[in-house]
């Protein structure tokens, strides 16, 4: 990993502010310099399918804007009357302060500020995420826990059987965090299970997370981020939690991930099988009418795969690749961060999908060195196909490969309802990785590539 | 008191132009209080996000041919580099340029560096864009994180250049530094005045200077027509281009907002002219403009050819388009200067600016004789009776718009059309800047409206189905009265 960044791939932790947009009617406060809010949704919004301000992003994000008296004076006071002012207009239910650089540096006490709101009652939860602190995943993990920690709080549990509360990729960081979060309610409502899916369109809101602590388990689907989310809840409210360090994508692993799923909540099998045999009859239907195709375009098809994403998507999209597609791995990059211990789990579950994956993993968070790592392996290589963001397309463009769109950044292309998680998310790649072939020029069955 | 002065910063410009964040009244009143320079700016409890100097700064200085730019900050401040990029890509090809690739690297500040220092990551990061880019020139920008922490990049990058032998030029943009996002234009002129442009070997008299944004090439086919040529400045400009400014028979700009310093400045140190009179937005400040250019140009006579061929060729279609926009009414919100610009265009096609809204404005310019933009605008469409000043702020603007419902909203900045378009109201989103220049700017603009109006129940749909995030009290109240408890129940 390096040291410095070209072509970023994650904001800093007050990115998480779009965490806070993730949660039905919650809103953010901002109180940092006047570009942070911005250049924040610029990216994680904008340059990300162009997902949209919502119902309370863009340029409706409170900001207390501080600039020169408040660096030096302190911007306490403004912190204060920038809350009393989104609680006067806004409409919503849950407000999250996000401290920048310039308040933490200057050490204004953010977190007491949002406390004493708290303490007389608002929905007020008060973090610390400058930007210097981390990134967009840590202010992920920092505004769940805090939103758990300060606005859950101190409860008893009553433990509902069947309950699950499903912790897995980062709005908005994820590009299509909005249909994957449908899937994976989808098929785990179809095995019989009751879901708390805490963001997006299929979650309740506030009252699903009150209801965290009522969960029988806690689902993590990651080998990295929201581990530290799924400790607290085990140490917080004893809700034992089963992790699943790749993402599912297609019909092997989805099913593989459902039966570990049901065996950690005690589901009896029967109905369980019935559901995995049902998904996977529909999904294999579409596989195999594919391979019409496959055998007409065969000169066309990719045959190398690199794949540039982060540590909760990218191994998953890539084992499905390798594992159902027949592809061969030239280059995984994990883009994240992940910490030493993380890094030990993705390895060890990428070897055990195919040895091959784990020999060409990297962890890197510099877009210019992977970009230097793919041109230096693609000097030798067949047909490849890039998988990652708009740096990857023009990548792919220059180095004669095709591409398709996996990871931030995206400028474009718009993404509504997209996924590559699970049995549906699986179709889709397989109809996006075959696409391919006619995007970069005019393709034909004769044609030798 | 000079305008340039050989010291690392520029000042910022809510103290060198008094600019603004607030007012809500006439244009007539703040054209008279910009004047007196006392206007009523009413301060406000609360705020929605905005933008930064560094922004700005990076937007000029990472589109220059062979730069690299390290943005000295957590990664958070370098975001913006694929989508520059993508722009870079799209204007390059617009004007038949070398694709232009966006060089940027983030020192990636951490915390450990604030507190223990980041000038050794800022070395690492200036070689390795050394090494990476091979550029001709590195900038280093400057952040909130850098800034507060003290680190000294004047001495870094003297020390860098002396190893590297070309400039390694500081652009100072802390965001916390200016309210008004656009001391960021001028922290990245003042950079390239310092370092960049030097005394002009000969007089190219048959140049002109255009400082804009990252826009397509509207500027060359215009000025082509008086045997003119176009040194755009600074995106994708070469060194040697900027390096030669100081030739240039005159300075122009797109926006007095963008470019009134680097243009006095050039005047006042190289004695490079600036034209003074209205960027050539709308027909009769093109015209006005071209005459002025002419007149450092010596084209007096060609230029009157000129208005008046160009008046006649597009008054066939202008009238069309006049009879079918006639008497709509319209609300412009954008940059101080742009927003009249835009305003001044609508007028040409007979519309009728009811509401104007400007990001900041500031009460004068570098120099007394530089244009008012204001004041021209009020001279060319008349009093505008809303007029606001603020700094996009969608919790006051909604409030405006569903009041006055114009039939068409006019915005430049992102992030601000939806707020029309939640609304049900036909927003254009003018996007490039450079777009609706001259007199074929006047046509493409009215164009453009009659396909947004035709596609009304898009933006029916659009409100029928979206909702604000905004309470009651909102609704049913002065926001003011609401934010300074001046109603029951409003006490907080």
């Amino acid at each position: 990993m390096s040291e410095i960044i070209e072509q970023p791939r994650y904001g800093c932790a007050l990115s998480a502010q779009q965490t806070v947009l993730a949660i039905p009617r919650a809103l953010p406060i901002i109180h940092a310099g006047p570009g942070c809010a911005s250049k924040a949704f610029s990216f994680a919004a904008t340059g990300a399918g162009f997902q949209g301000e919502g119902y309370g992003g863009g340029s409706h994000i409170s900001s207390t804007n501080t600039g020169e008296s408040e660096v030096i004076f302190g911007g306490e006071p403004s912190l204060e009357k920038e809350i009393k002012g989104a609680l006067k207009i806004l409409d919503g239910d849950l407000f999250v302060v996000l401290s920048g650089c310039t308040s933490d540096i200057v050490g204004d006490d953010s977190i007491s500020v949002a406390e004493r709101f708290a303490a007389q009652g608002y929905p007020v939860v008060g973090t610390e995420t400058a930007g210097f602190k981390g990134s967009s995943y840590y202010g992920h993990e920092i505004v769940v826990k805090s939103i758990i920690e300060q606005f859950i709080g101190d409860v008893k549990p009553q433990v509902r059987h069947g309950l699950v509360n499903v912790f897995a990729v980062v709005p908005f960081q994820d590009p299509f965090w909005r249909g994957d979060l449908e899937e994976i309610k989808r098929i785990l409502t179809n095995i019989g299970l009751e879901v708390n899916i805490l963001f997006g369109n299929g979650s309740a809101g506030i009252s699903e997370w009150r209801d965290i602590p009522n969960a029988q388990f806690n689902l993590l689907i990651s080998p990295s981020t929201g581990t530290e989310i799924a400790e607290l809840l085990e140490a917080k409210y004893q809700t034992p939690y089963l992790q699943y360090p790749i993402l599912p994508v297609g019909g092997v692993e989805t099913s593989r991930f459902l039966r570990e799923v049901a065996a950690f909540a005690g589901l009896s099998s029967l109905p369980v099988e019935k559901a995995i045999e049902k998904e996977e009859r529909r999904f294999y239907d579409y596989f195999v009418a594919v391979s019409d195709f496959i055998g007409e375009y065969w000169n066309n098809l990719p045959v190398d795969l690199y794949a540039v994403g982060d540590s909760i998507y990218a191994p998953g999209v890539s084992s499905f690749l390798v594992n159902e597609l027949g592809l061969v791995p030239r280059g995984v990059y994990v883009t994240d961060e992940p910490q030493p211990a993380w890094q030990s789990v993705i390895t060890e579950t990428l070897a055990a999908r195919d040895s091959r994956l784990a020999a060409v993993l990297k962890f890197e968070n510099d877009g210019g060195a992977i970009e230097m790592d793919i041109r230096e392996k693609d000097k030798n290589a067949g047909k490849s196909i890039i998988l990652g963001s708009s740096w990857e397309k023009f990548l792919a463009v220059d180095v004669d490969s095709l591409y398709a769109y996996l990871s931030l950044p995206l400028d474009e292309i718009v993404i509504l309802n997209h996924s590559y998680m699970g049995y549906s998310g699986g179709l889709r790649l397989i109809e996006e990785v075959y696409s391919a072939v006619f995007k970069r020029k005019t393709a034909t069955s004769r044609s030798i590539v | 008191m000079s305008v340039y002065k050989d010291t690392a910063e520029v000042e910022v410009r809510e103290r060198r132009l008094d600019a603004i964040l607030s007012y809500k009244g006439d244009a007539k009143t703040l054209n008279v209080q910009s004047k007196k320079r006392k206007v009523n700016c009413p301060e406000s409890s609360y705020s929605q996000c905005s933008q930064c100097s560094e922004g700005c700064a990076e937007g000029l200085i990472c589109h220059i041919i062979d730069a690299a730019v390290i943005s000295h900050a957590p990664i958070g401040c370098s975001l913006g580099a694929s989508s520059r990029h993508i722009v870079g890509r799209a204007v390059s090809k617009s004007r038949g340029l070398p694709e232009h690739k966006v060089q940027m690297i983030c020192s990636n500040i951490n915390e450990e560096d604030t507190v223990y220092g980041a000038s050794k990551k800022l070395f690492t990061a200036i070689y390795e864009a050394d090494r990476r880019f091979k550029p001709r020139v590195i900038f280093l920008q400057s952040s909130c994180a850098s800034g507060i922490i003290g680190e000294d990049m004047e001495s870094i990058a003297r020390q860098a250049e002396e190893k590297l032998h070309y400039p390694v030029v500081p652009v100072y943009c802390e965001g916390f530094k200016s309210t008004i996002w656009s001391t960021g234009f001028d922290a990245a002129f003042h950079a390239v005045l310092r370092r960049l442009v030097k005394p002009a070997q000969k007089k190219q008299n048959d140049m002109v200077n255009i400082f804009n944004f990252t826009g397509s090439n509207t500027f060359i086919p215009l000025l082509h027509k008086l045997g003119l040529r176009v040194n755009y400045l600074l995106p994708m400009a070469t060194l040697e281009q900027i390096a030669s400014v100081t030739e240039a028979a005159c300075t122009a700009h797109i926006c007095e907002t963008l470019a009134t310093y680097v243009a006095a400045a050039l005047e006042e140190q190289y004695s490079v002219p600036e034209v003074k009179v209205q960027p050539p937005f709308g027909i009769d400040w093109t015209d006005e403009w071209v005459r002025e250019i002419a007149r450092y140009t010596d084209r007096a006579k060609l230029a009157e050819q000129l208005i008046v061929q160009e008046h006649k060729r597009i008054q066939p279609e202008l009238e069309k388009l006049r009879e079918l926009l006639k008497g709509k009414t319209v609300y412009v919100m954008s940059g101080d200067a742009f927003a009249h610009n835009l305003a001044n265009i609508a007028k040409d096609l007979d519309l009728n600016v009811i509401g104007l809204s400007t990001l900041h404005h500031d009460l004068h310019f570098e120099t007394k004789e530089q244009i008012n933009s204001l004041e021209a605008l009020i001279e060319s469409v008349g009093n505008i009776k809303d007029v606001r000043v603020c700094n996009k702020q969608p919790y006051r603007i909604i409030k405006v718009l569903q009041r006055i419902s114009p039939d068409v909203l006019i915005v430049r900045h992102p992030n601000l059309a939806p707020m029309g378009m939640k609304l049900g109201i036909p927003t254009l989103s003018e996007g490039d800047a450079n777009f609706s220049i001259g007199y074929d700017g006047v046509l493409k603009f009215g164009r453009r409206l009659l396909d947004l109006i035709t596609a009304e129940k898009l933006f029916g749909n659009i409100a029928k189905h979206a909702r604000l995030p905004y309470n009651s009290r909102w609704r049913e109240n002065d926001v003011d009265d609401v934010l300074n408890n001046r109603m029951l129940g409003g006490e907080l």
